[in-house]
């Protein structure tokens, strides 16, 4: 590869070179890494704020902040976590595994990768900002409800605006990255049908990002015209409608959720047959069950608003079509299953958060299935026990599925072992303390508790504080992650190229640490070795 | 960079390392917080003392069309050193056709907002469906009329008539829509002339297409009394008609380039996806424009 | 492994205090409640069998996933098995989920179309939400009045102990009779609420500018507590709501008094109009008010809170013209937190509040509002 004409000169001051390195990429792995230290460092700061919020939750009464400033804390764990935490994470290990994963020697369009991440460190600069503005940061809920985000809002409001803006550019550009990418780079041989599931998920999740962030773009423009330029989308007086705003977000809202946990099931069909040593079971119907989750996610969104008055036939359709999204769900939980089943299975720490993964996740699943139900959710809507269901599919769905992507990939990335000991040290107690967190909010919410409130009754009291003490010991033990991953990157047991006994796939058949440029050539793919 | 090896195909071009992004980066930063200072400024919402929003905004506004012309200077150079392989081209078509599937899907929420008002929440406010009791108790007044003549707040207005301006536009386009799929036909028979031809008469005909719209507005400003503020009737139209006016003037802007770089003579019958990107574009906007006219003019 | 004798041992404490608390509360503290109506236990039945029906799902798929775990180890179990696609298993357990769920949809369906039937009502009440109270309207009693916390701001900030009752409290509840289908229509001022009652589950968002409706029919005379659900700004956990349902005799008995004390209300507003009040008379009743009602937004020493709730201390508009802060106070600012407080407050509360604010927080203007202005500038 001869140097282009862009290129930085190596002769220059080394702290200069550093940053002209991580600020020019247009490495695939790079930027992988770039976006995997962002979504950690925002990780942080969201946890921070939940620790903010079970702080306050501790016990009954206004002890740490005052009502408004927890409202702030709460958007902004909801909008940094989301956004921040989650979706930059999973781009990151698309960056760095799609291309290993398929024979590419990079992602398609490797500037405009490079523009995609660069352009979320200023967006939440831009949010995280509001904190300190006049009037304080956005204060009604990461869903930003109108009238109370509108009318309502303060100053900061529009910052936030124009963040979710520059989000939605980045993340278009991302998932157009990554379809290209899937579309038009595998290795010869490569056929769909042979690609590993975390290819698939991505792709399938890279097209509902497509779809729905423009429309996440449209609804805060018509926020962003109806505070400032007189428009009357979301105001009755106008001929408008306060839910008219709720129906757009879901649109987006919803959809939105399985762009949080499609790649997590791809991780999930990634690990648990390598350490189960058999190949996945069913491949073809994890296919078809992800398209169709995806496809399904487009019509459910109004199971958000059971309690806004929308007519009966309008809760029933939704009711019948968020149901039946158990369908190709359990499928792929049943499938998991079988893949173990007469497997030759170790636990490895990637194995036991995939495994984790299954679990709680499924516990999550079934409390949303619950929740799908219209009569019973007049009773669970706006409770804690909505508020525990997302965290069950979020946090040992979401994040679990990072962290096991992450102990399995990092030798990899980095060419060493990480601590066999500490990794799975720090399994067990964030499995612990995950459930000490957000269980009780079951029981909270079951037996009246609100959602989104600085200080309850006296009847919750006992729940709270168990979950307080549990987010204590959950955020203690992201600090031991931290740990693990520092320690891995700085030194350890030397990685075999295939790290894992059982693990197959392009990914390793390149050294570890993965060179900087891979598949210059196209890998020849074994004809025999088909799904 | 197109060293051929082992079986002939040509590598992948990765480039190296790259200014532009995060120039742009740099530059989309700058827009948003001038662009929200410059709405704060200009609003009573917040005292702006002593902001300078406006040069903000416009110095960030500038610095992103200086990244697009370095980005696609960088681009346009590549592709004239034969950079760019049979693959390399592809992965530009396929990332220009999600581009615009995105863009149809901005657009989707604003029209998703305007069948809302027309189907749901006017005629809920004037007592349909389950909402019998909003009609008598709160807006007793209220007719559900689309247009929108009298929100439920009382606000009236005028509805802009299809068959003037509009209509006219929608010839227009739909005229630059023909005439830029002659200059492409043009262009793959090598007619340097012809090309030229049709492409210039494309860009007259989509800043033809603006002038007009700019009158329609200043039109239903003046004297329709149909402003932004107008209730859900005005906002759903120039939200849809001006965001798509947007479109238009970026596309007239690519054509344009692409006009400059066709007298250059960058484009081969068989090399010029730029053209052609542009091209698909210009249907987007055209074929977006058919829906408006429908369904926000028409009926 | 020590860290699972850990985790073992804190589980067993937390079982033990799970044990403690269900002797505290009763059983009902971890399960949804099975209120006092046919509707919120037929809602309760549903949410056991959609509980259920996923318990027993889970103990399917977990044993299956533990035993696999188990039995399927290395160690125990080191050649794998060939396969990895069957498709008859695959249809079946596409299947078998399909049933189960139409069989938990049939019954919800049933209960849905129920609620959805609001016809045949005894009684219609409005409700309708503001930041952050609730204002209920007999609409064919021509009775109405706002129902605001009753909860101490005291309790609230740890200075005081706090009560049995604490934030599910309000100075005014809602009254309804018992064993009558009653008719609520929801609707909010300013931003959406969500009124809520578990007992009767009953939750129905307020949506500023369109009504929605629900109902309720309570067998059982009692008090009932709820909270506002939706999102509403600062007070949003504050803003309860305390239902007293009373047989119907009572009720009606009790529609006839809030008729006699709304015109003795009117007498004693037209007393206080005739008088000329002092400064000292105004100050306390003005204290009072202005604790009760305005400072959640401008603290109770009239500091505001940053730009969003300006500061009263050294205000243009409470140290200054007292036409325009009789204004401000009577119509409040259209889009703004701050209300109409004239339909809320009467004539003399309203001077007393006014007057308190102009010679407090170190405003000292001197100023004294009479009842009577504030009745000539409604
Ligand atoms: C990763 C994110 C994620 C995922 C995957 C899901 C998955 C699901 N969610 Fe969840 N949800 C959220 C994130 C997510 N959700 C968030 C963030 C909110 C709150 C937003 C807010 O208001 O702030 C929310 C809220 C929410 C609500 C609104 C509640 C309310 O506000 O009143 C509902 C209601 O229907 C719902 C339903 C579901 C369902 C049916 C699924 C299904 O996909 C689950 C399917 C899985 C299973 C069912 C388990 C496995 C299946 C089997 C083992 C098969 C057999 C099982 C049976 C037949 C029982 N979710
Ligand atoms: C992926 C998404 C995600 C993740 C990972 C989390 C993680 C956590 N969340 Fe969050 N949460 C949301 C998404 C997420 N949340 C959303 C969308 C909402 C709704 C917002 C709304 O209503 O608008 C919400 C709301 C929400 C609430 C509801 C508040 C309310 O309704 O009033 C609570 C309350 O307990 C909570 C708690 C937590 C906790 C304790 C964690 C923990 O798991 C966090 C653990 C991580 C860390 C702690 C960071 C690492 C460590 C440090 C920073 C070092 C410092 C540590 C110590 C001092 C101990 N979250
Ligand atoms: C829900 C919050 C809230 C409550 C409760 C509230 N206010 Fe206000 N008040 C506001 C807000 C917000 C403003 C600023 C309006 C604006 O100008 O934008 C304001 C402004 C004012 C002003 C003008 C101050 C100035 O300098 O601009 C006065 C006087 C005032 N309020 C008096 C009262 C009184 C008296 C009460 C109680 C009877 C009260 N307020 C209760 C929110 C509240
Ligand atoms: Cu009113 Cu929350
Ligand atoms: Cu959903």
């Amino acid at each position: 590869m001869s140097a282009h004409a862009e290129s930085v000169p190596s002769q220059r001051h080394p702290l200069v070179a550093f940053a002209l390195r991580w600020l020019l990429t247009t490495n695939h792995k790079e930027i992988g890494s770039l976006y995997l230290w962002l979504s950690f460092g925002l990780f942080f700061i969201g946890g921070l704020m939940a620790m903010g919020i079970r702080l306050e939750l501790f016990r009954p009464g206004i002890e740490f902040f005052d009502p408004e400033f927890y409202n702030q804390l709460l958007t902004l764990h909801g909008l940094i976590m989301v956004f921040g935490a989650v979706m930059p994470a999973f781009v990151g290990l698309a960056n760095w595994m799609v291309p290993l994963m398929i024979g590419a020697p990079d992602m398609a369009l490797p500037r405009m990768n490079n523009f995609s991440f660069w352009i979320l460190p200023f967006a939440f600069a831009l949010l995280i900002s509001s904190l300190f503005m006049d009037g304080g940061a956005p204060n009604f809920g990461w869903t930003f409800y109108a009238p109370l985000s509108t009318t309502y809002g303060p100053p900061s409001t529009d910052f936030f605006i124009l963040g979710v803006h520059l989000m939605g550019i980045s993340s278009i550009m991302g998932a157009i990255n990554i379809i290209v990418t899937i579309a038009n780079m595998r290795a010869p041989g490569m056929t769909l049908m042979r690609m590993p599931l975390f290819v698939w998920t991505w792709l399938i999740t890279a097209f509902l990002l497509i779809m729905v962030m423009p429309v996440l773009a449209g609804v805060v423009t018509m926020m962003l015209t109806d505070r400032h330029f007189g428009t009357s989308f979301f105001e009755a007086s106008g001929g408008g409608d306060p839910v008219m705003f709720q129906h757009i977000f879901w649109f987006f809202g919803h959809p939105e959720v399985y762009i949080m946990i499609l790649p997590g099931f791809g991780i999930a069909s990634q690990i648990i047959p390598t350490f189960s040593r058999k190949k996945l079971f069913g491949y073809h119907s994890m296919v078809y069950a992800t398209a169709s989750i995806a496809i399904l996610s487009f019509i459910v969104w109004g199971h958000h608003m059971f309690t806004t008055g929308m007519p009966l036939v309008a809760e029933l359709f939704f009711m019948f079509a968020t149901m039946l999204i158990a369908v190709p769900t359990g499928v792929k939980v049943f499938n998991w299953v079988a893949t173990m089943w007469r497997g030759s299975i170790t636990f490895e720490t990637p194995m036991l958060f995939a495994v984790g993964f299954v679990m709680m996740f499924t516990i999550g699943g079934f409390s949303g299935l619950m929740l799908a139900l219209v009569p019973p959710d007049v009773q669970y809507h706006d409770t804690m026990f909505v508020v525990a269901h997302f965290h069950y599919v979020l946090y040992p769905g979401a994040i679990f599925g990072t962290m096991a992507a992450v102990y399995y990939w990092l030798p990899k990335w980095c060419g060493h072992m990480y601590d066999e000991r500490l990794g799975k040290l720090h399994f067990w107690t964030a499995t612990f303390a995950v459930n000490l967190t957000f269980f009780p909010m079951h029981f909270t919410g079951l037996a009246g508790m609100p959602r989104r409130i600085p200080d309850y009754s006296l009847q919750f009291a006992d729940f709270n504080m168990l979950s307080s003490i549990g987010a204590g010991l959950l955020g203690l033990t992201q600090i031991l992650f931290l740990f693990i991953v520092i320690k891995t990157i700085r030194g350890g047991k030397e990685a075999s190229a295939r790290v894992w006994e059982g693990a197959e796939g392009l990914e390793w058949t390149v050294p570890s640490p993965a060179p900087h440029h891979t598949f210059e050539e196209p890998p020849v793919l074994d004809p025999e070795a088909s799904h | 960079m197109n060293d051929a090896h082992g079986n002939g195909t040509p590598r992948y071009y990765v480039p190296h390392s790259s200014v532009w992004p995060i120039v742009g980066s740099v530059a989309l930063f700058i827009t948003a917080f001038g662009g929200v200072s410059f709405i704060h400024q200009s609003t009573e919402k917040v005292a702006a003392e002593g902001s300078y929003g406006a040069p903000i905004f416009y110095f960030g506004l500038a610095v992103i069309a200086f990244m697009m012309f370095g980005w696609f200077g960088a681009v346009i150079r590549e592709n004239l050193r034969g950079m760019v392989s049979k693959q390399l081209d592809r992965s530009y078509r396929m990332g220009m056709a999600w581009f615009i599937v995105s863009e149809i899907m901005f657009f989707a929420a604003f029209f998703g907002a305007l069948f809302y008002a027309r189907l749901v929440s006017v005629p809920w406010l004037a007592g349909a469906s389950n909402n019998l009791e909003t009609h008598i108790r709160l807006w007793p007044d209220f007719a559900d009329t689309w247009p929108l003549f009298m929100t439920p707040g009382g606000d009236s207005t005028t509805a802009m008539e299809a068959w003037g301006l509009p209509f006219i536009n929608t010839v227009i386009l739909v005229t630059s829509s023909v005439t830029v799929t002659f200059a492409h036909w043009a262009l793959k028979k090598s007619q340097r002339i012809a090309l030229i031809g049709w492409l210039g008469l494309t860009v007259a005909l989509g800043i033809t297409f603006l002038v007009l719209q700019a009158v329609e507005y200043l039109h239903a400003y003046d004297e329709l009394g149909l402003t932004l503020g107008s209730g859900i009737y005005g906002s759903t139209f120039f939200m849809l008609t001006g965001f798509h006016g947007m479109h238009v003037t970026l596309g007239t802007i690519m054509l344009i380039v692409m006009w400059l770089r066709c007298i250059r003579g960058h484009f081969t019958a068989d090399n010029h996806f730029a053209f052609e990107a542009t091209s698909w574009y210009w249907h987007f906007v055209d074929v977006v424009w058919l829906f408006l006219f429908t369904f926000v003019y028409w009926f | 492994m020590k860290s699972l004798a850990g985790g073992l041992k804190s589980g067993l404490s937390i079982l033990a205090l799970w044990v403690g608390a269900r002797d505290a509360w009763g059983a009902a503290a971890i399960d949804m409640r099975e209120g006092v109506t046919e509707m919120s236990s037929r809602i309760q039945a549903l949410h056991h069998l959609s509980l259920w029906i996923c318990v027993g799902v889970g103990i399917v798929v977990f044993g299956a996933m533990f035993y696999t775990m188990f039995a399927h180890h290395r160690s125990r179990h080191p050649t794998p098995a060939k396969f990895s696609d069957n498709l008859l298993v695959e249809i079946i357990w596409t299947l078998i989920p399909v049933v189960i769920l139409v069989s938990m949809a049939i019954p919800a369906t049933r209960a849905l179309i129920e609620i959805e039937d609001n016809s045949d009502a005894d009684l219609t009440v409005l409700v309708t939400g503001s930041q952050w109270k609730w204002h209920y309207e007999y609409v064919d009693f021509g009775i109405s009045y706002y129902s605001n916390i009753a909860t101490p701001q005291a309790q609230i900030d740890n200075l005081e102990p706090k009560g049995e009752h604490y934030l599910l409290e309000v100075d005014n509840a809602l009254v309804i009779p018992a064993d009558r289908k009653v008719r609520f229509l929801m609707t909010a001022d300013d931003v959406i609420h969500s009124w809520w009652i578990p007992d009767f589950a009953v939750k129905q968002d307020a949506i500023p500018g369109y009504i929605n409706e629900s109902w309720v029919n309570v067998p059982v005379p009692g008090r009932y507590r709820g909270q506002c659900t939706e999102l509403c700004g600062m007070g949003h956990g504050f803003m309860p709501i305390e239902v007293e349902v009373r047989p119907a005799d009572e009720f009606n008995a009790w529609i006839e008094d809030q008729r006699l004390a709304n015109e003795l209300a009117g007498e004693a507003a037209v007393a206080a109009r005739a008088k000329t009040w002092s400064i000292d008379e105004l100050l306390p009743i003005g204290q009072e008010v202005y604790l009760k009602h305005c400072a959640t937004c401008h603290e109770p020493d009239g500091s505001g809170q940053g730009i969003k709730y300006p500061a009263l201390a050294g205000s243009e508009i409470a140290g200054g013209d007292m036409n325009a802060h009789l204004d401000r106070v009577l119509n409040g600012k259209a889009d703004t937190e701050m209300q109409a407080w004239a339909p809320q407050l009467s004539d003399l509360e309203l001077a007393a509040v006014i007057t308190y604010e102009r010679n407090s927080f170190g405003n000292s203007t001197g100023d004294i509002i009479q009842p009577l202005t504030v009745y000539e500038a409604r």
